[in-house]
Order: C-alpha cells, then sequence, then structure tokens
C-alpha cells in the first residue's frame, strides 16, 4: 500500500454504505460517536455466540471463557494506554462515569478550602462532577482560560494553580475545538504545586495508543463509543498506589472479599470499582476496537486526517468569499490539532445548518457540544461540529462544504 | 425532506424583525431556554383589559425559533389571553399529532413540516412558553 487506502478501510464500515434517498451518506460526527468496524461487530458476536456467561465467579467453562475475554479485553486496554498493570484498569460505562468515579472516591478526601482546577474547554463530564463535589465538601474548582485560537492557556494555568488545588482536570483534545492540550505543561505546573493530573481523554484515544506513563498523569479517562468500539463501556485508568487508596464506589456483588451484615470488606483493584456484572461483551468489542486501532498505520492515518482537516478549513475560508461571517473556532492551522473542526457562521443557526446539510447526506453536529462555558467564552450560541476519522474520504468533505455553501444560500 | 421545513415563507418570518427586541415598561416578561441547543426567548407584554396590547421578543435561535417568535408576537397583540393558549395547543398538536390548525392561527401552518422532525419541536414552542410563563 503507498497510498492510504481509504476505500479499503471503508469496506470494514458496513454503516458507511448507506444511502438515504440515492443521496450517499457522509459522516462527519466522529467525535460524538464514531462508527464501528466488523471487527468489532464480530468480536462481539462470536463472544456473546459462543462464550457468553457471568464473569468472576461461575466455575462452569462458558464462565471460564466468559471471565478470559473480559480480562483479556483489560490487557488489551493496559497495552494502549501503556499502563504498569492491567489492574490500574477500571471498565466503568464511559468517560462520564469514570470521572464520576474519581469525583466520588477520591475527591471525598478532599476538604473545604482545597482545590479542584479545570480548564474552560472542557466537556460538563468533567465539570458537573466537580461541581457536585464542591456542593458536597466545599471544594473550589477554579477555571484555567483558553487563548483565542481554543488552547488551554498555559500562562494563565501556572498562575491560576495554589498550594490547594488537589486535582487539575483538563482534556486532553477539546471535544470542540480540536486542539491538543500541552500535556507536559500541565504536568510540570501541577507538581509545582503537588497536585493531581486527570486527562479526559475521551477525544485522544480515537486517535492511536496513548502513553500514560510517558504523559506522567495520574488519571486517563475514555469512552468505547468514540474509539470504534461499542456503546455502554468505558474506562478510568490510574496509578496504582492511588486506586490502591481509594475508597469503592458503587457496592454490590463482585467487589468485595468477605460481607457480614456487621462489616465487609472489598476486593482489590480493579474489581473494587466494578460492582455489579460488568458490560462483557461491551469490554470484548472494546479490546477488538483497540486491536484494530492499533493495526492501522498511524504515520498514513495521520497524514490522511491532516490533509482532511486542512481540506476542510481551506473550504470554509471558499465559501465564506471574504465575507467574514464564519469564524472557526478553535486553531485554525494544523499544529497541535486533531481532525474536529467547529465553526459559527453569523445569521445562521447550527441547528439550520446542521438540519440543511441532512439533505445531502452530511451528518454534523451543531449545538453547545456539551461545553456551554466555552460557547459563552467565545460569545457563541452555538457552533457547527465537523469531526473526522480515518474512513472519511475528500467526498465526505467536499458533499459538506458544497452543502454548506447551499445552506448558506438559503439560510443568509 | 429537510428543505421542505425551511419554506420561504418561514424564512421571511424568521428575518421579520418588527416585533424584535425589548418593552422597557412591561407588565409581564418571562424568558424561556432551550437546554439542547442553547437557544433563548425573552418575551415582554403590555396588558390592555384581558388581552395583550403589545409584545416585542428578543430571540436568539434557530430559524424555526425566530419564525415561531415573530408570529406569535405579531398575532398576540390585540389576541386574548386565551386565544394564545388555543394557538399554543394547536401547534403543539399539529407538531406531535399531525392535527390540522383547527382555526387557530393559520400562519402557524409554516411549522407543519416539522412534524417529523421530533428533535425540533422544542424550537417551536420556545418563544410560546415563553409567553405562557410570561402570563401566568
Ligand atoms: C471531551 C469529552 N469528554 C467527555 C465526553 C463524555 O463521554 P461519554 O458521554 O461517553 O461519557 C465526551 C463525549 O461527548 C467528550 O467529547
Amino acid at each position: 500500500m503507498t497510498a492510504f487506502d481509504v476505500e479499503r478501510l471503508r469496506a470494514e464500515f458496513p454503516i458507511l454504505g448507506r444511502s438515504f434517498d440515492g443521496i450517499p451518506l457522509h459522516y462527519l460526527d466522529n467525535a460524538a460517536t464514531s462508527q464501528t468496524p466488523l471487527a468489532v461487530l464480530d468480536a462481539v458476536r462470536r463472544h456473546e455466540t459462543e462464550n457468553r456467561a457471568n464473569v468472576l465467579r461461575g466455575i462452569h467453562r462458558l464462565a471460564e471463557a466468559a471471565t478470559a475475554a473480559y480480562e483479556n479485553a483489560r490487557q488489551t486496554v493496559a497495552r494502549y494506554l501503556n499502563a504498569r498493570s492491567p489492574a490500574e484498569i477500571i471498565f466503568c460505562s464511559g468517560t462520564t462515569a469514570a470521572i464520576n468515579l474519581v469525583a466520588r472516591t477520591l475527591g471525598e478526601r478532599f476538604v473545604a478550602g482545597e482545590e479542584v482546577a479545570v480548564s474552560h474547554l472542557e466537556h460538563h463530564s468533567n465539570i458537573l462532577p466537580w461541581q457536585l463535589l464542591r456542593d458536597r465538601r466545599g471544594v473550589a474548582v477554579t477555571v484555567i482560560d483558553v487563548t483565542p485560537d481554543g488552547r488551554i492557556d498555559v500562562a494563565h494555568l501556572e498562575r491560576i494553580l495554589t498550594k490547594r488545588t488537589r486535582l487539575v482536570a483538563i482534556t486532553h483534545v477539546s471535544n470542540v475545538t480540536g486542539a491538543v492540550t500541552d500535556m507536559a505543561a500541565v504536568v510540570v505546573a501541577a507538581r509545582r504545586v503537588g497536585a493531581l493530573v486527570l486527562v479526559d481523554g475521551a477525544q485522544r484515544a480515537p486517535h492511536g495508543p496513548i502513553d500514560v506513563q510517558a504523559l506522567d498523569v495520574d488519571f486517563y479517562a475514555f469512552s468505547g463509543h468514540k474509539v470504534y468500539g461499542p456503546n455502554g463501556i468505558g474506562v478510568l485508568w490510574g496509578r496504582r498506589a492511588l486506586l490502591d487508596a481509594m475508597p469503592p464506589f458503587l457496592g454490590g456483588g463482585e467487589m468485595i472479599k468477605t460481607v457480614t451484615f456487621e462489616r465487609s470488606t472489598y476486593a482489590d483493584v480493579p474489581h473494587r470499582f466494578e460492582a455489579g456484572t460488568p458490560p462483557i461483551a461491551q469490554a470484548v468489542g472494546l479490546g477488538a476496537a483497540l486491536d484494530w486501532v492499533i493495526k492501522l498505520d498511524s504515520a498514513m492515518v495521520e497524514s490522511h486526517l491532516t490533509g482532511l482537516t486542512e481540506r476542510i478549513l481551506v473550504g470554509l475560508q471558499d465559501v465564506d468569499r471574504g465575507r467574514n461571517i464564519i469564524r472557526v473556532i478553535g486553531p485554525t492551522g494544523l499544529q497541535a490539532r486533531m481532525p474536529v473542526v467547529s465553526f459559527s457562521v453569523a445569521g445562521a443557526h447550527p441547528h439550520d445548518i446542521c438540519q440543511l446539510l441532512d439533505r445531502y447526506g452530511c451528518a454534523l453536529r451543531g449545538g453547545h457540544h456539551c461545553a456551554q462555558p466555552l460557547m459563552d467564552r467565545f460569545d457563541v450560541a452555538g457552533t457547527t461540529r465537523a469531526s473526522l476519522a480515518p474512513y472519511n474520504n475528500r467526498e465526505d468533505v467536499d458533499a459538506f462544504i458544497a452543502g454548506l455553501d447551499k445552506a448558506l444560500k438559503k439560510l443568509l | 425532506m429537510s428543505e421542505d421545513l425551511y419554506p420561504d415563507a418561514l424564512l421571511a418570518l424568521a428575518r421579520d424583525t418588527s416585533h424584535a427586541g425589548r418593552l422597557e415598561a412591561h407588565d409581564a416578561s418571562a424568558t424561556a431556554d432551550n437546554p439542547l441547543c442553547g437557544d433563548r426567548v425573552t418575551i415582554d407584554v403590555t396588558l390592555k383589559g384581558n388581552g395583550i396590547a403589545e409584545v416585542r421578543h428578543h430571540t436568539r435561535g434557530c430559524v424555526l425559533c425566530r419564525a415561531a417568535a415573530s408570529i406569535l408576537a405579531a398575532k398576540a397583540e390585540g389576541s386574548s389571553r386565551a386565544a394564545i393558549a388555543v394557538a399554543e395547543a394547536a401547534v403543539r398538536a399539529m407538531l406531535e399529532k399531525g392535527d390540522d390548525l383547527h382555526g387557530a392561527w393559520q400562519e402557524l401552518i409554516v411549522f407543519n413540516q416539522v412534524a417529523p422532525h421530533k428533535s425540533r419541536h422544542g424550537c417551536v414552542l420556545l418563544p410560546f412558553r415563553a409567553m405562557s410563563e410570561a402570563l401566568s
């Protein structure tokens, strides 16, 4: 393969063959949920048809096979994140659940007057758990500003962290601007004040393996449905020593050592944080999805997606025709960004734009993207967002740009 | 088809600013938000007897929301509270059940293509929500 063979990749995603009244689907809403390849669908189906059983407690051979498959998926996740041990991988329902787990366990040890720092770029799922903690514990939530091109303002970050800051909870990649956070700078600033670092990796995880040891962070969260896997599954990675010291979150089956009415003792990590029957087939699917990503030629994928991102940015300028009506919310260059492009159009509402784009088969997201503080910061009610995956092709981008041009002719 | 959602008459209503703005000296006012999209409508009214004298709307929203606010503000002036409630019920029934408007404000017919797009019903109803809050 000399060039990136996007058509071969597309063939692995049956849904991309869909059309509506003869108009092909152009799926550009990957930051909300990515599509899932046959390798994942087959792995889930195989598990459910051959090895479906509950995990951990069973003696029979299906239970053993299901447990092996579930723990195998944990190992795959550990490899994907370069975790020191699979015991550091906690399966949960998604990024939201992972962050709430930390807020409800580690966070409960924080006291009034201490601080959790979040950034202005955060998804609501990395804001609300800390606001709820503030309401429970009297912890303050401080906010790291963003630069005009939608990145973490590192200088402000350094100013705002204090000796009282216990945790910096920050996104690795913004789901609105696509900006990649300078995590090294965040970690240096956090360590200087003795704070821990929790990373919302929901938008970074789809773009290839991550090295949590090299990042030198403390917690990392992501969702299966954004990494070409099933929904209902997500991951919290945490440093073993921190996880070992955290109290349980949900109580129930699978998370105990012994139970009496007087007193119970809890399982070791990771099972301490996996009360009840976990999402087993989903974990198997997630493992298959990460294996699928690992097999991609990452350099080729990156250059393919950078090319398409540039095509979008140039296309937006073409549609603008010097009218200065289209404003990109986020970086306008190609450095340190993921293939997520948000923009606002003066006089046209994102929902109207998306509704009209839908007519041309283009699936985009319009609105506040669960990042209302960021919308306020940029003084827009919402944006229209195109977000790419490796299976997107030039036709997808061109249909979107042509559709946008037509939509704006109608709306403006 | 999405484009039928946006007939020219509806686009014209969305652009119509004749009742846009605020009423400094209002008798009632309310703001309604749509948490799904961040759209926001503020309705100010002055009252005369049992009816509505003047209406202004301040709308940050999509075409559907702005057009609904335009119709509502224009038609509500000189109407009774009861007539406004009838109009709201009629447009809701048209969206949710495909009913016809039965004598309620016929201008609302521009929204008849919105019915299959459930996620957009709230856009049309938002100004009505602000109005009923203002009048309650
Ligand atoms: C940056 C970011 N964080 C968190 C989330 C929440 O993910 P989930 O809804 O899968 O829990 C999302 C998804 O929209 C996201 O983009």
